[in-house]
Order: C-alpha cells, then structure tokens, then sequence
C-alpha cells in the first residue's frame, strides 16, 4: 500500500488521514505538509489512523506533540482509530514523554579558564604524586633485592631496546650522512677538508646520537607504554591486579623504567658508530679522506670525554621518557578517546623534557668545563 | 511466519569446532531465547546473524535474506532494520548518551533536530533513565545505566528485531525485572521480535516464549520452556534443577 497523508476538508472541518506506514522514515514529510495547511477556518480536525498498517514510536511522539498544539490553540480535535496496538502506542508515548529536554550548559570565558587551570594544577599534582610512589618503590627495591621483577627487566630490553636497534641505526647512520654532506661543502671552501672529523666527532657524539635515540625511543617505545598501560586500565587489568596483590609499580612500571635506563647509553652508542660511519662515507667521497686518515684524526682531535657527556644523558632521557609514558598510561580514563589523546601527549611531553634535559646539561657541563 | 531461520550451520575457529549443524527457526513477535553453558557458542551464534562474524556453512536467513554473499545494500537495509545490545553496552565513548541514541536518527533520517531530540527524550524515558542523563559521557555513568541508554540506542530506529546479548547482567535485580517488562511491553506494542542470550533464570522464565539450548555444538533442545524438564541433557538438567 502507498504511504501518504491525506488532507480533506470539508464544511467545517479538516480529516488528515494517515494511510500505510507512518514512520519516522516519511514523518519529515507528514510534518512539512501539516505545517503548510491552514486550520484556522475549521471548528473541528479529524485525525484518522483508521488506514494505518505500521505506526511507530517516533510518528507517535509527532502526534502527541501535534495534538498537544492543538490544545494550547484551542482547536477541537479527534483521533479515529479502530486499532488498539496504535492507542497503546500512543498511550505508551504519553506517559513516557517529557516536557523539558534538558540543555547543554554552555561555560563562560572565565569559568572555562578557571577550569583549564585548575585541572593543569591537579594534573602536575598528580605527576609529584606518582613521581613519590615511584620513588617510594624504588626505596623499597634498594631494601629487597630479591622483588626486583628481573624476567620482565629482561623481556622489556628485549621488546623495547633490543628491537629498536635496526630503527635507530638507520635513523643514525642518515644523520651522520646529511650532517657531513652538509659540512663538507662549506669547509671545501677553505680548504680545511681534514676538520670534517672534529666536526662530526664532538657534534655527533655530544649532542645528535643522545637526541636522536632519544627521539625516536620516546616515539617507539614511550607511545607503546602509554597505549599498553591505558588499555590495561581500561579493561580493568591494573584493578585486578592490584586486588591479587601484585603491586603495579613493582610489576610494570619499574621494569619498563629500569630496562630502558639500561639501554639507552648502548643505543645511544650504537647511534655514535653508526652516525660515525655514515659521516666516514661522506668523508671518504667527497673529501677524499680515507677511512684510515680519518681514524687518525679521529684519536687526536676527539677526547674521550666527548662520549662520557653523550653516554651519561642516556639514562636520564630513559628515565624521562619512560615515566611520562607511564604516568600518561596511568592518566588514561574509562574511554578509548583519552588512550589516543595521552599517547600523543605522552610523545610530545617526553619529547620536550628530554630536549629541556638537553640544554640543562649543556649549560651545566660548558659551566664545568667539560 | 518465520522471520530467522538457521539452517545447518556449521562453525570453526581453525581446528576447533564451535558449531556441528545448528537448526532453529524464529517466528515473528516472539522473544527467542539462545541457552547454553560457557563456551557453548551462543554469542558466536548471535555475532554470526547480526553479520559480525562469518560461518563456515550452511545459512541463515533473517527477514528472508540470506546472509551468506548478501549485497552490501541489502546488508545496510538489513541493519536498520535491526537493533543489537552488547554484554558491555558498546557506547560510543566520544558521544553523549544523548548523541549516542540520536545518531541513528541523524544518520538514516531526515527528521528536524526538534524532533530528534524528542525521540531521544522519550526513548530516555522508556528505558528508565532520566533526563539529566543525557548530557553524560559513557565514562560518567554505571555498568547498568550503560546498558539502559545501550537498550534505548538500539531502540532509536524502532527496529522489527531486536538482538540482546546477556542484556540483565549487570542490573541490579529491580532494574533487571524492569527490563524484562519493557521487553514484554515492547514486543507487545511495537510487533518486535526479540532474540536474547540469557542466563538470568528469572528473566529466562518471565520473559522467553521459545529457548534454544545449544550443548556439545548442537542444537539439544528447541521448544517452549514448559516441556524442558522432560529433557535429559546434562546442561539442562543442572540449569534448571531448581526449578523443575
């Protein structure tokens, strides 16, 4: 059967005869028809559902709203209807709606403010917070050797160090490439070839390897601890653990925090060879410094101290960049949204401390005389 | 009239066979009950009709589509045509209960925002939830007003065949024989047909006009709940002891 609505007037009063469906798939056009016809001439509107085949809740909802206008503009009406699934449903809708749809509250400018920094407040307060646990652990680990969860040490080295190698080297190894191409160009010009290895030594050693290992260990490593711990939390492992009594620091973060500040000065000396190596290519082709040439200058001109500087910021930007990550997968709430939305705060924070660490160790060492 | 029909269905998961040849039939305004112990498949059987999870052979036919090689058009008129309540509610985390219930609306409507956010209010309403709920995220809420707003999602479009699974678990018992009534009032008034996995013996009894007990990856017993007891299934027998 065709699903319309039919408008007949007549002498004094109007029929709107629905016929078919009426759901909420052709109630937009019902409605729109309804709106354009004109009441005001007839003393009396006859609703009759008598043709009706299906009538749903939304259509109903439509029909109290209609006939409740009525009443406010006093207009007579009637409902003509045989069917007693239709009058529950319409009795079902009567009962069930409301008058008031509540609204959105919209915050002011100042209210909005207030609420950023108060929660930029609790959010710092909660990073002293874990910070403390953390180091309340460790306190207890010093005591008790024996808890330290070494296989879980072992297979965080291996997951989160040891499987980064290929990235770092290749990321390293280009470093070392552009740095020297681009080095080698300007110091043709004076012809100070030879220095091409000074350049590359000190710049490499003490400054890119550390940066760059730790860039990439922070996007790599850092990101997948915050995804793992937020899902974690959300499906209710660190609860469950907690009830069973295994500590979650002691379980999960340490290891994460331990394994890594282990790691990272062996990656950070992987990246100085492999980064070494690509700047010798370049050396070797455009300068025409030959490997052994270069390795001669490299034992007078570098001092060993140059890599001491570049190795000891490795656990410090590990023990960053793990516990951002960590405490960002801790911060995640009961939604899959704050997982996404921590992770990516998780790289950019851990990012920006490490290259923060960077410069306070540039100042202090210059300072030292190192 | 039948509205689902499984007919020999066969189901495995690499080497490990779930399903061994399953037949039922769902007639329409029926509420239709999948029983069965832990790991007996029911849920799998439910993914597999609402086209979550393919089978191995055999077909099901729902509301005379078969689902097997279904047009992707079909499959998409098939589904609004349908309703489904996850264990867990399956909220859409980033989405108000409002937004959440309002979205089929949005998507396969071209109702006014008015009228939208009317439907949403009564359908807030019918499942017991208040109004002032509706502007929570899913995460501000409890496991059993998850439920409710997940049972007023699946409701929005007033869908002919309503898919639950385990939809009492996790409602307190008052809210749980609520449920069950407005199941029943549902079915009544709207024509729905209603399949449901269910281990709520309270609900099962009240509420289910035909189970299904899968057990050992076939179909044991078919048929209303009264004639159960003559039944000499192990599964059976455990499960409904108490009250036989």
């Amino acid at each position: 059967m065709h699903n319309n609505l039919e408008i007949v007037s007549g002498s004094s009063e109007l029929t709107l005869r629905f016929v078919g469906e009426f759901t909420l798939y052709n109630l937009r056009d019902h409605e729109l028809k309804i709106k354009s016809a004109n009441f005001n001439p007839y003393n009396k509107i006859q609703i009759d559902l008598s043709k009706l085949t299906y009538f749903d809740t939304s259509a109903a909802i439509y029909l109290n709203k209609l006939t409740k206008s009525f009443e406010r503009e006093s207009i007579q009406y009637e409902i003509i209807c045989d069917s007693n699934e239709i009058n529950d449903t319409i009795e079902l809708v009567k009962k069930y709606s409301s008058a008031t749809v509540d609204k959105k509250i919209n915050h002011d400018f100042l209210e909005t403010v207030g609420k950023k920094a108060y929660d930029l407040f609790v959010g710092i307060i909660s990073f002293f917070q874990f910070l403390g646990k953390l180091f309340s652990t460790k306190l207890y680990l010093i005591k008790n050797l024996k808890d330290i969860r070494y296989k879980e040490i072992a297979f965080e080295i291996n997951e989160s160090a040891i499987k980064a190698l290929p990235i770092i080297s290749l990321t390293s190894f280009l470093i070392g490439l552009v740095v020297a191409y681009q080095g080698a160009y300007q110091l043709k010009t004076y012809g100070a070839n030879i220095f091409i290895v000074d350049m590359l030594g000190i710049s490499i050693m003490r400054e890119l390897a550390p940066i760059i290992t730790a860039i990439v260990i922070a996007g790599r490593s850092g990101s997948s601890y915050t995804a793992q711990i937020g899902a974690m939390k959300i499906t209710q492992e660190l609860d469950a653990m907690r009830t069973m009594g295994f500590d979650p620091y002691l379980f999960l973060v340490l290891p994460r925090i331990i394994a890594l500040m282990i790691m990272m000065p062996i990656l950070i000396f992987v990246s100085d060879i492999m980064a070494i190596i690509g700047g010798m290519i370049v050396a070797n082709i455009d300068l025409d410094i030959t490997v052994n040439m270069f390795i001669d200058r490299f034992l007078i001109a570098i001092d060993i101290k140059h890599f001491y500087v570049g190795i000891v910021k490795g656990p410090f930007f590990a023990f960053l960049i793990a516990t951002i990550g960590i405490y960002r997968g801790m911060a995640v709430k009961d939604d899959t949204q704050s997982i996404g939305k921590n992770t990516t705060k998780s790289v950019v924070e851990a990012i920006f401390a490490v290259i923060m660490c960077d410069a306070v160790f540039s100042i202090v060492f210059t300072n030292l005389g190192v | 009239m039948s509205i689902i029909s499984v007919n020999n269905v066969v189901t495995t998961f690499e080497d490990n066979i779930v399903h061994d040849g399953l037949n039922l039939n769902i007639n329409e305004g029926e509420i239709y009950g999948l029983l069965g112990p832990s790991g007996c498949g029911k849920t799998t059987l439910l993914r597999e009709m609402v086209m979550l999870q393919q089978y191995s052979s055999g077909s099901i036919e729902i509301l005379g589509h078969e689902l097997n090689g279904i047009s992707e058009e079909n499959a998409q008129k098939l589904r609004q045509k349908w309703g489904v309540l996850f264990q867990s509610g399956a909220l859409f985390s980033s989405l108000t209960l409002a937004e959440n219930i309002a979205l089929g609306l949005v998507e396969y409507s071209n109702l006014s925002t008015k009228m939208i956010q009317e439907i949403v209010s009564f359908k807030i309403n019918i499942v017991g939830l208040k109004q002032s709920d509706a502007n929570l995220y899913p995460s501000q809420i409890s496991g059993g007003m998850k439920k409710k707003a997940a049972l007023a999602r699946a409701l929005a479009l007033d869908p002919k065949l309503l898919f639950l699974d385990e939809p009492t678990s996790g409602l307190d018992p008052i809210s749980a024989r609520d449920f069950d009534g407005l199941i029943l009032k549902l079915r009544d008034l709207l024509g729905l047909s209603v399949v449901m996995v269910s281990h709520d013996l309270k609900s099962i009894y009240d509420t289910l006009d035909k189970i299904a007990v899968i057990d050992n990856k076939k179909i044991v017993y078919e048929g209303n709940i009264e004639n159960i007891k003559y039944e000499q299934s192990e599964f059976i027998r455990t499960f409904f002891k108490a009250n036989i």
